[in-house]
């Protein structure tokens, strides 16, 4: 089977300063894997890479996305070929209401994918049944994006479009972050919902109590950027307990 | 001619082309006074011409004009513009306009004369008044008088406020009773047509709010043809105690028109007003807004959009002065900059001594989508007063990466999410206007101009 993703010895820098030095991971259809590591791991960096933002240098190696180069696309291509990353810090957009904005990003996608585009009518009915799944409000969607929202409004709202544009591969750049225990149970839940046999999940995150309430199927702990570790979703747990620390002094043993 | 003034001959110091200016003017004057208008006029036209010629064109000498420079319409021939009449493709053009949906009563004007058939004013039972400036100085001499003499003696709008009054031969004036609402605005469209080059059009509107009065008029310039011509408008405004008012200009002139403006608005206490200045059109631009507060308790919006292409210059000037306690003013321009088009935004804000708890803020805000755009943006605050909440800003910048990663992001077209965004920049400014039916017009509008700027497709790699 091919896998929705597959990083082989990535490097990666910005400005001259290499972050990546040498990620490989493979992530196959219906799987759910967890990137965890200490701030300034290269975590963050990971995601923009895969969503295509400028910046980011490549040194080495490559990225797979169902067979093909990723790096080589357009964000725009990629969002319509199906990766979704979701903002660690989502972008405020005054003046573009949020459901004009979501249309179009769902008709663009639709369009590519060689479906029919959705009225006004069918787009509103669509969103409103997504939108009960991350227990957001209807009047957000009036509002420009992102613009005013609370910290979880902006996270949930995040994956509000992740329910609506149903992508192969999404990446969750610390969606957890900021936000209180039932918040983050109403985030877990909407991405225990999208989790399908047929597309991918690639969560990053600094805690592990995201991981309580969605159960990867690997977990990679990135230090330093490299992937020093993966294992099950036990480490997750051995993480929490034990802390970096020990994870890191052990990788620069091995280095 | 007793009663009226005379002109000083020319001195060696003069310039030459003053001459054609003198020659035009005596030309006016005697159809003028041929038509029968009253002595007062005749009177104040000759001052106004003196003053004129005294003081010549603005010069980049003037610290006010630092940035736009006349020369163009200096050495341009001088020419009044002869009405074109109601021609097939005016009518087109006005079929075809940014307000033609918009109902209510309307003046429209070409090139300067009021052109009855294309209008629609209907004396009403509520006393409103809205006529061309040629009968109103007979109908309501009076009024005028008073307050044309008031308002261009004091020498506020410049020399070329004083060209203007001399040769107006047209304009709308507007009068609206106390305690009278009116529903629909007030469209005026003023058409350019010109046939030769170097044509003047001189429009003079006056508009007069009563106490508790609300209203709306919107001010429309369009042109056709590619002839040179130079557009002055000068609009006096008086609201008055009480009244809620909202005065929309959409400039959208040929891009070989010079149009050169001034909306003189004086407020008293308690009205609430709000004014316009949205800049599409036209080769050079300058829009003076001068304000006098004059009461306590206004609230006082001044809005603003500009939108210049290929080698545009727009330039807003804006003076708003603080002469009574307690007011608000609150002045807001944006302007978006592609190719080598050029925004100057000069914003004063005066602040008298005993204008105490004054809360005015002032932001200018450019967006530049093209290395060869520029702008020129001077906020000034001067407050004599110790107890104010003043503030200014200026930015001048381009369009946010990260908004444009975002919806990139989402899958949206670079060139799409670049649309989204300059509109949205926009649509701060539109978002103000109070009449429904006139902001559904210029969303549209600034959309499809927005659809054909240059800039919008280049990648941001």
């Amino acid at each position: 089977m091919q896998p929705i993703l597959e990083i082989d010895q990535l490097e990666a820098g910005v400005q001259g300063k290499q972050i990546l030095k040498g990620i490989s991971l493979k992530i196959y259809p219906g799987e759910m894997h967890a990137i965890m590591g200490p701030n300034g791991s290269g975590k963050s960096t990971l995601a923009s890479i895969l969503a295509g933002r400028d910046g980011y240098e490549i040194i080495r190696g490559r990225v797979l996305y169902q067979g093909r180069n990723l790096l080589e696309l357009s964000p725009e291509d990629r969002a319509r070929e199906g990766v979704f990353l979701a903002f660690q810090y989502p972008v405020e957009i005054p003046g573009v209401n949020s459901a004009y904005f979501l249309k179009a990003a769902l008709n663009e996608v639709r369009k590519y994918r060689g479906m029919p585009e959705l009225d006004a009518i069918e787009f509103l009915a669509l969103v409103k049944e997504k939108i009960k799944l991350l227990d957001l409000d209807e009047e957000l969607l009036k509002r420009p994006v992102n613009v005013g929202f609370s910290g979880g409004e902006k996270k949930r709202n995040e994956v509000l479009q992740m329910a609506v544009l149903e992508p192969r591969l999404a990446v969750l750049d610390e969606t957890d972050s900021g936000l209180d225990i039932d918040a983050l149970k109403i985030v877990a839940n909407g991405v225990n919902c999208l989790r399908k046999p047929d597309n991918a999940q690639l969560v990053i995150t600094h805690y592990q109590r995201l991981l309580d309430h969605i159960v990867p199927d690997k977990v990679h702990v990135l230090v330093d950027g490299r992937i020093v570790m993966s294992a099950g979703k036990e480490l997750a747990l051995e993480l929490e307990s034990k802390g970096y620390d020990w994870i890191v002094r052990e990788a620069k043993r091995v280095n | 001619m007793n009663s009226i003034s005379t002109i000083p001959d020319a001195d060696a110091a003069e310039a030459p082309h003053f001459g054609a200016v003198r020659t035009a003017f005596q030309q006016y004057e005697s159809q003028t006074r041929a038509a029968g208008e009253p002595d007062w006029l005749a009177s104040l036209r000759r001052r106004q011409l003196t003053r004129f010629l005294a003081a010549g064109y603005p010069t980049r000498r003037d610290e006010d004009w630092r940035h736009t420079s006349l020369d163009a319409v200096v050495s341009m021939p001088f020419a009044l513009a002869s009405s074109a009449g109601p021609d097939g493709r005016i009518v087109q053009l006005l079929e075809g306009s940014a307000f033609s949906s918009v109902s209510g009563q309307r003046l429209v004007f070409v090139n300067g004369h009021l052109i009855p058939e294309l209008s629609r004013a209907v004396r009403s039972s509520d006393g409103v008044y809205v006529a061309g400036f040629a009968s109103a100085v007979q109908e309501k001499s009076e009024i005028l008088r008073a307050r044309l003499t008031a308002d261009s003696e004091d020498g506020s709008d410049g020399s070329l406020g004083a060209l203007n009054l001399a040769f107006a031969r047209e304009g709308a004036v507007v009068i609206v009773p106390a305690n009278t609402v009116l529903d629909e605005p007030i469209v005026l469209v003023f058409v350019s047509f010109p046939q030769t080059a170097g044509e003047r059009t001189h429009v003079r509107n006056v508009i007069m709010t009563g106490p508790n009065s609300r209203a709306t008029v919107i001010e429309h310039y369009i042109g056709l043809g590619t002839e040179s011509a130079v557009t002055s408008s000068v609009t006096e405004l008086h609201a008055g105690q009480g009244a809620v008012f909202e005065h929309l200009k959409l400039q959208d002139e040929s891009n070989s028109v010079f149009h050169l403006a001034t909306l003189r608005a004086r407020l008293e206490s308690s009205s609430k007003v709000s004014c316009h200045s949205f800049a599409l059109g036209s080769r050079l631009s300058r829009q003076n807004v001068l304000a006098t507060l004059a009461g306590e308790g206004i609230e006082a919006v001044f809005n603003g959009l500009y939108l210049g292409d290929a080698d545009r210059l727009i330039d807003h000037y804006l003076s708003v002065d603080h002469a009574a306690a307690g007011c608000a003013s609150h002045e807001f321009f944006n302007g978006v900059l592609d190719d080598k088009a050029t925004g100057v935004f000069y914003g004063r804000i005066r602040v008298r001594q005993h204008a105490q708890k004054t809360d005015a803020k002032q932001t200018n805000k450019n967006l530049l989508l093209s290395d060869d755009a520029a702008v020129h943006t001077r906020p000034q605050l001067e407050i004599y007063a110790d107890d104010v909440k003043c503030t200014h800003g200026a930015t001048i910048g381009q369009l946010d990466p990260e908004g444009l990663f975002y919806l990139r992001s989402r899958g949206l077209p670079v060139a799409t999410a670049r649309r989204m965004l300059i509109h949205a920049f926009a649509g701060e400014i539109i978002e103000r206007v109070w009449c429904g039916a006139a902001r559904d017009v210029l969303n549209r509008l600034v959309w499809d101009r927005v659809e054909r700027t240059r800039h919008v497709s280049a990648s941001e790699q």
